[in-house]
């Protein structure tokens, strides 16, 4: 049974290290469409699968986070993902398997998943 | 949407959009009255009466109140479709509740669903606003509060992983807790 003790021990835990907010201009920022159209069509999911990626690979330099209604809801659910150096890649359609993708591909290794993108979908 | 759980994460968008900044989120299973009560109460900037009227209605709504959109008629038309209702109140200046009730033993009740992950969302993507969620099965009480949890954590951000992850866990046990 998780406890109050156990959430105090992470705390403890934490303090040793620099704890600061997630949140950073010189991080890599994805972010997860949450309207109505998004969490509808399994915006929830991809942000978990999300989430999992990123603890699971220990990455530090990166943080999801949500947004509204961008106007493409039949691409939904959209994984916008805003790189270090400013440039943002659009996915649409994202399941929890392009999830793992987008994080390994584009997180980690800075490549743009052409297939995935809102461009491939609106041809 | 497939679960009911679903809905809360949507309509609370709603408060969040209001600049809520304290929202408590009830749900009352009581099978005994054959029910499953939803509550969303938040401290955001509220509405019109006029505006309130209109945003039961999907299609006044989508041309005249786009920042509410089909959120809450999608939620309306879930209670009732099991024979329940939905009633949303506000005060400018003050915030706005949304109620809805299921009938619980209804066949097109969809399931409550992971509501653990919906908090997690929620605290995740909000982690400046104070959430307090209030489960009640046939009586028994589970009780989460962001504002207990940030005082443990004593200046440790909520958003951390290994603390969200936490709270997922104490959700789904409390949860089960109430069930067992």
């Amino acid at each position: 049974m998780k406890t109050l003790e156990e959430l105090a021990a992470i705390r403890n835990k934490m303090k040793g290290d620099v704890t600061i907010r997630n949140e950073g201009k010189d991080k890599i920022r994805i972010v997860v469409g949450m309207a109505t159209c998004g969490i509808a069509a399994g915006a929830r999911p991809v942000m978990k699968t999300l989430m999992e990626e990123i603890e699971k690979r220990q990455i530090k330099n990166a943080y999801v986070t949500q947004t509204g209604c961008i106007g493409l809801c039949k691409l939904e659910p959209i994984v916008e993902v805003y790189m270090e150096n400013g440039e943002k890649i659009t996915y649409a359609k994202v399941d929890s398997e392009k999830a793992v993708r987008i994080i390994n591909e584009t997180v980690v290794n800075g490549k743009v998943i052409n297939e995935f993108t809102v461009g491939a979908y609106e041809k | 949407m497939v679960e009911i759980s679903l809905h809360i994460l949507d309509v609370v968008q709603n408060s969040i959009k209001a600049e809520a900044t304290e929202i408590e989120i009830f749900v009352n299973e009581d099978i005994s009255k054959n029910i499953l009560e939803l509550k969303i109460t938040d401290n955001g900037k509220g509405m019109s009466e006029e505006f309130v009227k209109n945003v039961t209605d999907p299609f006044v709504t989508m041309r005249k109140t786009r920042k509410v959109g089909l959120g809450l008629s999608l939620l309306k038309s879930a209670a009732e479709l099991t024979g329940g209702s939905m009633k949303v109140s506000s005060k400018i200046g003050k915030g706005t509740v949304v109620e809805a009730d299921f009938v619980y033993d209804s066949i097109d009740r969809m399931p409550l669903g992971d509501m653990a992950f919906t908090m997690v969302t929620l605290v995740a993507c909000n982690p400046d606003i104070d959430f307090v969620y209030i489960h009640k099965y046939c009586g028994k009480i589970f009780e989460f509060s962001t504002k207990k949890v940030k005082e443990i954590l004593n200046g440790v951000f909520i958003g951390e992983q290994s603390v969200l992850q936490w709270i997922e866990d104490y959700i789904v046990e409390g949860i089960c807790e109430l069930k067992k």
